[in-house]
């Protein structure tokens, strides 16, 4: 499903250029569920906006679906992030002036979708997150978890391969933290991979694979099973630190 | 291109962003409508001026008779040029010359009826200058080829004469005194566009006899035939050459023979409101572009305000292309609608300021007996020139919005959606 092999990046500031990325090799199949750690500068939040062909990158390659993602344009780049991948942010990123339901159809507009046909899509997804009283309110009147969840709606209703999740969790506190991972469980289980960003070893302690970063590069890669070994070092780390 | 949902999504954002849809249209709007008035001004004064133009034909020419001022063929300066009957005969044959009347100077102008009197001008003339100064009869005739055959005592009176004199009582028929010698009136009439009418008109051959003037004659009205300044220069030309032949004196000795052109004038004021009309164009669309640049600059703000919107609309798939369109069409329909309220009001305005116009018009023509004093007439923007506008208002809607979307069009995603 994805396939990076080397890849590096760097952004240029002026006159200085800071290495972020420095030769990541990852390999994440379909019907994944994965997180990426680290610290902050780790790299986390490039390499998902790499994965999400929301950037680019300076070396290395990128398969994604077995399709080499290099110098692509921005139409193409367009095209793909619409019909292969779903996106969850962590302040959600809808948009203030539509409301819940037509934030969510917005991914079939740009399929070329009619407005009546991709509403009933769009109250569909709704009333699967449970929201569809809220369908015709703003994003201003809904809480952290209900906004959490028309994003992820959003994210849902191309049908997407992929979602990638960046700090979903980061602007909830953890009741909700906890509904907005069990519904990411619930979509995993459906056979779409889940990638998501956290620096919350709880959250992270949740997905099948945790890839931790460090210094733009990938220092460790820890399985389902030895999640609870991990944990257990992990608390350790923190008591002596 | 037409696309339901694109405009849908369009009308949308506009609904729900008034204020600064508002804002964004109003320059246009401003523009338009400045646009609209200043060309209805122009219109309305050079249309003012043109009705003013046509007191007299507006191809009239006037020729007067002087001193010599150049020396000519041996002769001094100071000759007195005199013309007669015969270059009445010769003018009226010369090519190009439309109507001629000559005229012969009577002096003391006393008019009495009964015991009513007053002075006022006595014109001789022959038929051809009821054309030439469009003079407009009331009741009865005017001065006709009998009356300058026969050299007929008859007199035509202007309306403030037959006023004075009659007091509204019958005229025709009736025998008016000038400078003492009885003159039967044969008509009652107007001057063309003028408010005055103290003129009264006697066949030029009466005038010459009556009044010791043997065959003397001291100017003449005529019109041309042209359709050009260039033409009507040169007819004059040639009028002056003949009597310079005729007469010895140099073609160019302006004081030996005066002339007035009055279509030359004519034609030279029509370009002065050609050149106006350009003018304003330029302040018009000066202003329009004013208009487009406040809307870029709008739009501009407008991008920038909705960039994390725009990054989110990429992420989730919008492509380069929708997002100008989307940035554009909002550009374009703002312009269009705003530009078209702009135009639908300056008209307006100017449609209310001719009702006013006109009706003073109007006013002022019945206090002075038909002829109404303005320079200002029908002040409006003809249809042609308002489909322009809205064409050029959805081009101008295109320039303002190319830059923004553009803009919009290279934001990054992943910079938008950055979290602060």
């Amino acid at each position: 499903m994805i396939n990076i092999i080397n890849i590096h990046k760097s952004y240029v500031m002026g006159s200085n250029s800071l290495h972020v990325l420095k030769g990541i090799d990852l390999e994440i199949k379909q019907g994944e569920f994965v997180s990426i750690m680290g610290s902050s500068g780790s790299g986390k939040s490039t390499l998902l906006n790499i994965l999400g062909i929301l950037d680019n990158y300076d070396e290395g390659a990128y398969y994604l679906n077995g399709k080499l993602i290099k110098n692509i344009s921005e139409k193409q780049a367009a095209r793909l992030r619409n019909e292969l991948v779903g996106f969850v942010f962590q302040s959600f990123n809808l948009i203030s002036f539509k409301n819940a339901m037509e934030n969510v159809a917005l991914p079939l507009y740009y399929q070329g979708v009619g407005r009546k046909k991709r509403n009933i899509i769009a109250m569909e997804y709704l009333d699967k997150m449970g929201l569809r009283p809220w369908a015709e309110h703003m994003p201003n009147e809904l809480s952290g978890g209900q906004k959490q969840r028309v994003a992820i709606a959003r994210s849902l209703i191309s049908k997407p391969k992929i979602i990638f999740a960046d700090e979903p969790t980061g602007a909830l506190d953890s009741h909700t933290s906890y509904e907005v991972m069990e519904i990411l469980k619930e979509i995993n289980t459906d056979g779409i991979t889940v990638i998501l960003v956290t620096h919350e070893h709880d959250i992270a302690a949740m997905t099948q694979k945790i890839i931790r970063l460090k210094d733009g590069r990938v220092a460790e890669t820890i399985k389902n099973g030895d999640l609870m070994q991990w944990k257990h070092q992990y608390m350790k780390e923190l008591e002596t630190a | 291109m037409f696309d339901i949902d694109k405009w849908q999504e369009i009308l949308a954002t506009v609904k729900k962003n008034k204020m600064r849809t508002f804002l964004t249209g109003f320059s246009v709007a401003w523009g338009i409508f400045m646009l609209m008035i200043l060309l209805g001004s122009g219109n309305g004064l050079s249309n003012g001026v043109s009705e003013n133009f046509t007191r007299d034909a507006v191809n009239a020419m006037w020729l007067w008779s002087g001193k010599t001022s150049i020396p000519y063929q041996g002769m001094k300066e100071g000759r007195e040029i005199k013309l007669t009957n015969d270059d009445y005969g010769l003018i009226k044959d010369i090519p190009g010359i439309d109507k001629t009347s000559g005229r012969y100077f009577i002096s003391g102008n006393m008019f009495s009826y009964g015991n009513e009197y007053g002075s006022y001008t006595a014109i001789t003339c022959h038929p051809d200058l009821q054309e030439v100064e469009s003079i407009e009869i009331m009741e009865g005739r005017f001065v006709n080829e009998i009356d300058i055959r026969q050299a007929r005592k008859s007199v035509v009176l202007g309306k403030d004469i037959y006023d004075a004199l009659f007091k509204g009582g019958n005229a025709i028929g009736e025998y008016v005194r000038v400078n003492n010698i009885p003159f039967k009136v044969v008509g009652i009439c107007k001057e063309g566009g003028g408010t005055r009418h103290r003129n009264a008109y006697i066949p030029v051959t009466t005038g010459q006899r009556v009044f010791n003037g043997s065959n003397r004659l001291h100017n003449f009205a005529v019109t041309v035939d042209a359709k050009s300044i260039e033409e009507s220069q040169a007819i004059e030309t040639a009028v002056r050459e003949a009597m310079a032949q005729k007469h010895k004196f140099e073609a160019k000795d302006e004081s030996a023979l005066g002339s007035y052109n009055k279509l030359e004038d004519v034609l030279q004021t029509m370009k002065i409101f050609q050149a106006i009309k350009i003018f304003i164009w330029i302040i018009g669309i000066g202003t329009l572009i004013a208009g487009v640049v406040g809307v870029s600059n709008i739009m501009l703000i407008v991008v920038k305000e909705r960039t994390k919107e725009i990054g989110i609309r990429k992420a989730i798939g919008a492509s380069p292309a929708s997002v100008i369109g989307l940035i554009l069409l909002e550009s374009i329909l703002i312009t269009t609608i705003a530009g078209y309220i702009g135009l639908v009001l300056g008209t307006g305005l100017m449609e209310g300021l001719n009702f006013i116009v006109e009706q003073q018009y109007s006013a002022s023509a019945a206090t002075n007996g038909g002829n109404g004093e303005t320079i200002f007439r029908n002040p409006t923007v003809d249809l042609n020139v308002a489909a322009m506008a809205t064409a050029l208002l959805i081009f101008a809607g295109a320039i303002a919005g190319y830059i923004p979307a553009k803009r919009a069009a290279l934001i990054k995603p992943i910079e938008a959606l950055r979290d602060e």
